[in-house]
């Protein structure tokens, strides 16, 4: 308020001042909205936005080598890991002490999964180790020095000492850095040996492939889309269950329904064989690369393509087009300049829904896209079902979020976000 | 939820009225998890009717086997599982033992001791890989080959896989490093014991690949052990890697021009976990359906319905017939002695140290 | 028909018809002359073929059966864009992703003309239809009457002979569509092109049209000027579409040096003027218009049948009165007078004598 001065406060009815008695007013109203959305809202949050704050929190936690390990990394603090030397025996003790509780309270595998991920070896060194060290006594059986050695040669080179101090802090970049096909090393973040790289080249090819798959299904949505705006009722709902029918079947039947289609003895195949257009021993390779993820992922994607385009192309009266003509535009030229920049929102929408679709699919690429057409979504899972790396996997998906936001962003600068339309 | 409850309580307060306090019943639901299809059904049969004829207990059933780990990792963060007994290979199980996530089982108290009175931990010997392990069978992973497609000499060799002058055509292969390599080391004049010893070096690592390069081209790379068998039948391939049950279903069952190739196959084991963590009712009842399961009859009585060698040593002699196809199942067996002879022994060690970094290493040259 | 006349017809229906379902027709053996200049407005009901009539001439739909001619040459096999035809639609059709200047650029582009050239063309249709400031917006930054400018002034920017309007006011209110409606014919008869319009809104089509086609039932039901049509409707559907209208059902007694002696239903006797009663005993309606009808005995010539009539409701409007009263069985009958100084005004109730002049009465088909 500017002026405080009391009668400058406008009053209600009975006295109190209207602001007031306006919030008043509104307060219920908003609690009943809450109300109402409360369910989805909670919805959101459980099932969605926890995950996601899990996953990106997940992607730079490391506090298993610390709470697992305590006396051990604080004692390595002050060993210099680039001297070439062993820690000394404090630190061997220290780890002793550590591996034993680990050991009763059976938590050391734990942690030696999380160092193996960077040292291979390590999760039969610590195995190892912690077995024998249940029977010590820590305070008489000294120096552990020499004795850890003796139960595993492991303790005696210089890398395992310098990856459990790398690996020590409770927060890391490691995850990031291995997700982008680098590691982090004693001297800092280092490329990763040319042998192990392959994330980014699956980034890429992830970003390459959803983007033709996107474009096909333009290619191929939008005379189906135009159809189903144009033609008559009945044959228009007709086309519409048609576009619709494979959301009805399941995902595996359609896309082994691909492979019987594009394998080498398949009906396409077949067919081409007996056109005389490919000999029988030069049948098309056409499935386990990236032509079978294409084929079948634009055909289970399609729909999602032809909707939006649909419901914002039966917004577009037919007399534009009339208009265009009369004007003196030819077919394409009424096509072109009129009809097409209107239903670029359709466009727009269906590009988004395909392309975001696209990235994250992992099934179909796994079951038709061999070994040159899976993407990185495959890797992610394999990290999360199979080698347990949940922090690589966090740190992969959440640059693939960050990937699909730049460029939700992007096309926000370059098309502009208010030109996306699900609908009328 | 609730009406199914409804209808269970009103079903059970009869049956109690009726069986009038006939004895300690246990709770009368329990989920099982395996991997579904023939094997599944095999266990429907041999374990589960059995077991729900004998108690009641109604088996629920869930095909997570293959993500098992995961999920009992994420289950145990939540505090909330919601499985009772769980089927998983060896290396896996281990794991899950060796994280605290799987119960220990003393297998003379808990499992049933062989019919002539020999204690579980002798009957099922060096079957027990980890303590909370319940061996149930011995499954290989070995090559078929289409009869038709090869030639005049048939190949009785798994290094037949990498001979593509005798036998051009594609092959299929699993798109994982466990198996592949030591296979492509072993045809590269590796011996048998030393390959593992090879294979933890760099060297050696390369040198694999390198022979595992002089047939990438003819490879279709699969990720699931179904894959092939439907290859093999659309005649894709001329010889392909899956487990032998897969084989013997396509051979026998579905009558296929395949056969298989008794060479190299690595042995591997499957069996039940229990959940850790489990509320002792529930943990009572899991014990009391794995010893039940896992007596010599019923792991004999699996080998009916599929082709799967029971890992007690007392059921291999009770190996009778297929149920369906009247077979006899003996020589079917991985465990057959004629089998086992040129078998490979998978070194579990091995792989859960070095599998996150081969797998790199695979999927970067894979993408090459 | 002669060839002169042939050669002077701009627009040329020749026994059109047409039919979507193949089993109905929608326009039934069209004939319709356009002289070049022409306003010529079709007037109908929603259903009576007069929009298809005006997409076929746009060439959006074919014609089944008959020529359609433009300049002396038919144009059936002729495609849209190759007409040559200006038009406005119902709902203004402005292209929305372009400014005023672009949809009003894009004719000439298509026409390849040269930027300069188009930029002048631009100017100068926008300064026609008063809307020069307004380049720039975009159509949906304008109002309903300045939308209409533009569709006006995009369809006359590329100067056809010809331009089609389809219901171009429609969705204007009331006082601009009268201005529209003025600016329009004043517009046309400026730059002297041929006008073909189609309304329902029939105050429209006699305010605006040197000739009116009134359709209905897929023919054209009369085709006369504004005030022939008003005053001398030919038939009994365009006397009750046209205007307002009192109707009265009988049977012809006699005919007689032009005048019809008709019996009423109620059994009351009137004369009329014979318009499609050829013979005595034919059924009739007839038609009066309300102003037509005389409250004043003495301004009725002699021997004039009158009707006695029962005054329902009297309703002052301003400059008139309307006074609705029962007629030889009929409730709804209206007469309007105008409110001048010694006019009377009645009351409900009261029983009055009204007659008319039989050339005022059109005894048309029943």
């Amino acid at each position: 308020m500017v002026n405080s001065s009391p009668n400058s406060i406008l009053l209600s009815a009975d006295g109190t001042p209207l602001k007031k008695s306006l919030s008043r007013s509104l307060r219920q109203q908003k609690i009943r909205a809450l109300l109402l959305i409360s369910p989805l809202l909670i919805f959101i949050l459980v099932a969605f936005i926890m995950p996601i704050v899990s996953m990106l929190s997940r992607s730079v936690e490391n506090d298993l080598v610390s709470q697992t390990l305590p006396a051990t990394v604080s004692a390595i603090q002050s060993w210099d890991a680039l001297s070439g030397e062993l820690p000394d025996e404090l630190v061997y003790k220290a780890f002793a002490q550590d591996i034993q509780n680990a050991a009763k309270a059976k938590v050391h595998t734990k942690v030696a999964l999380r160092l193996n991920y960077e040292k291979s070896g390590i999760a039969s060194l610590f195995k190892k180790t912690a077995r024998k060290a249940k029977k010590w006594d820590i305070e008489t059986d000294g120096p552990f020095k020499e004795k850890l050695i003796k139960v595993h040669k492991g303790w005696g080179e210089v890398e395992v000492w310098q990856t459990i101090k790398t690996h020590s802090p409770r927060y890391t970049s490691g995850y990031f850095l291995n997700a982008v096909d680098m590691r982090k090393t004693v001297e800092g973040a280092d490329f990763q040996p040319e042998d192990k790289t392959i994330l980014i080249k699956l980034f890429q090819r992830t970003l390459i492939m959803s983007l033709i798959i996107t474009f096909s299904c333009i290619l191929l949505g939008y005379p189906v889309a135009w159809l189903l705006a144009n033609l008559p009722m009945r044959q228009a709902n007709l086309l519409m269950i048609l576009v619709l029918l494979p959301f009805w079947t399941s995902l595996l039947v359609r896309t082994s329904a691909w492979k019987v289609m594009l394998q080498q003895q398949g009906v396409i195949n077949d067919i081409l064989v007996q056109l005389s257009l490919v000999s029988d021993d030069a049948r098309l390779i056409m499935i386990n690369n990236e032509i079978g993820t294409i084929v079948a992922m634009t055909h289970i994607l399609l729909p999602f393509m032809i909707l939006p385009m649909y419901s914002v192309m039966q917004t577009i009266p037919p007399s534009y087009l009339r208009a265009a003509k009369s004007l003196g535009a030819t077919n394409w030229t009424a096509f072109w300049r009129v009809y097409f920049p209107q239903s670029i929102p359709g466009i727009g929408a269906g590009s988004i829904l395909v392309f975001i679709l696209a990235i994250g699919y992992y099934i179909t690429p796994e079951i038709v896209g061999g070994t040159k057409g899976v993407f990185i979504s495959n890797r992610i899972a394999y990290h999360i079902l199979k080698s347990l790396n949940w922090g690589l996997a966090a740190a992969l998906g959440t640059i693939l979020l960050v990937a699909v936001l730049i460029l939700y962003w992007t096309y926000d600068k370059i098309v502009g976000i208010d030109n996306v339309k699900l609908g009328g | 939820m609730n009406f199914t409850k409804t209808i269970m309580t009103t079903a059970s307060a009869a049956l109690i009225s009726s069986a009038a306090f006939a004895g300690g019943h246990m709770s009368m639901e329990m989920t099982i998890v395996s991997w579904g299809g023939a094997y599944s059904a095999s266990q429907l049969k041999a374990y589960h009717e059995p077991y729900s004829a004998k108690t009641g207990v109604t088996i629920l059933n869930d095909d997570s086997s293959s993500t098992a780990v995961a999920q009992l990792r994420a289950m145990n963060e939540a505090n909330n599982i919601t499985w009772d007994v769980v089927d998983v290979e060896a290396a896996p199980a281990m794991q899950l033992c060796d994280e605290g996530l799987a119960l220990e089982i003393d297998p003379d108290t808990m499992l049933a001791p062989a019919p002539d009175g020999t204690p579980a931990s002798e009957d099922f010997g060096d079957m027990l890989v980890s303590e909370c392990f319940i061996p149930q069978i011995v499954y290989s992973t070995t090559f078929g080959y289409r009869t038709d497609l090869v030639g005049d000499t048939p190949p009785d060799n798994v290094c037949a896989v990498f001979d593509t002058k005798t036998y051009p055509g594609k092959r299929s292969l699993f798109s994982v490093p466990i198996n592949q390599m030591e296979w492509a080391l072993l045809c590269d004049g590796v011996a048998k014991s030393d390959i593992y010893d090879v294979l933890a070096t760099e060297e050696g690592q390369d040198r694999a690949l390198a022979k595992l390069d002089t047939i990438k081209d003819d490879v279709i790379w699969v990720s699931s052990g179904s894959d092939t068998p439907q290859l093999l039948a659309d005649g894709e391939v001329i010889m392909g890697a899956t487990y032998n049950g897969r084989l013997f279903s396509l051979i026998e069952e579905q009558k296929q021009p395949v056969a298989m190739i008794w060479d190299g196959q690595v042995m591997d084991l499957d069996g039940w976990i229990i959940p850790a963590g489990l509320s002792p009712e529930r943990q009572a009842r899991a014990l009391d359906y794995v010893m039940f399961a896992t007596d010599t009859q019923r792991l004999a009585d699996q080998a009916k319905y599929i082709s799967y060698g029971p890992a007690r040593a007392s059921s291999a002699p009770l190996v009778g017939k297929h149920a369906d196809l009247g077979i006899d199942m003996a020589p079917h067996m991985p465990t057959a002695p004629e089998n086992l002879s040129r078998a490979f022994l998978m070194n579990y060690d091995f792989w859960a140290d070095y599998r996150d970094d081969l797998d790199a290493k695979f999927q970067a040259w894979l993408a090459k | 028909m002669a060839k002169d006349s042939q050669a002077e017809a701009f627009v040329r229906f020749n026994r059109v018809q047409k039919s979507y379902d193949g089993e109905t027709l929608v326009v039934k053996d069209l004939n319709l002359e356009i002289p070049k200049g022409e306003f010529l407005t079709m007037l109908g009901p929603s259903g009576s073929g007069k929009t298809t009539c005006l997409m076929m001439l746009a060439g959006f739909e074919t014609a089944t059966h008959g020529d359609i001619m433009l300049n002396g040459v038919s144009i059936n096999n002729i495609p849209p864009h190759k007409r040559g035809i200006g038009m406005v639609f119902q709902n203004y059709a402005l292209f929305p992703h372009m400014t005023v200047a672009e949809n009003l650029s894009f004719p000439l582009e298509v026409r390849k003309l040269e930027k300069s050239v188009r930029e002048e063309k631009v100017a100068r249709a926008l300064d026609m239809v008063e809307m020069g400031g307004f380049k720039g917006r975009r159509p949906a930054q304008l109002s309903g009457g300045q939308q209409q400018r533009i569709a006006l002034a995009r369809a006359l920017v590329f100067e056809p002979e010809l331009v089609l309007m389809d219901e171009p006011l429609g969705a204007l209110d009331k006082q601009l569509r009268e201005k529209m409606q003025f600016e329009i014919t004043a517009l046309a008869h400026r730059l002297g092109i041929t006008v073909v319009y189609v309304t329902h809104d029939q105050t429209e089509a006699l305010t605006m049209s040197d000739r009116v086609a009134v359709f209905n039932d897929g023919r054209i039901q009369q085709l006369a000027t504004p005030d022939q049509l008003y005053e001398e409707p030919e038939n009994s559907f365009v006397a009750q579409f046209i205007g307002e209208n009192n109707t009265l059902n009988g049977v012809v007694k006699e005919l007689k040096s032009g005048i019809a002696t008709v019996k009423l239903d109620s059994g009351d006797i009137i004369d009329c003027k014979p318009v499609n009663v050829s013979e005595v005993g034919e059924r009739t309606q007839v038609s009066i218009r309300p102003e037509r009808v005389e409250l004043n005995k003495s301004k009725l010539p002699k021997k004039a049948h009158t009707l006695t009539a029962e005054v329902l409701e009297f309703i002052y409007m301003g400059d008139t009165f309307r006074t609705r009263l029962k007629v030889a069985g009929n409730e709804d009958f209206i007469v309007k007078t105008r409110n001048s100084s010694n006019q009377v005004r009645l009351t409900p109730g009261e029983n009055v004598e009204i007659g008319w002049s039989p050339e005022c009465c059109r005894a048309l088909d029943a």
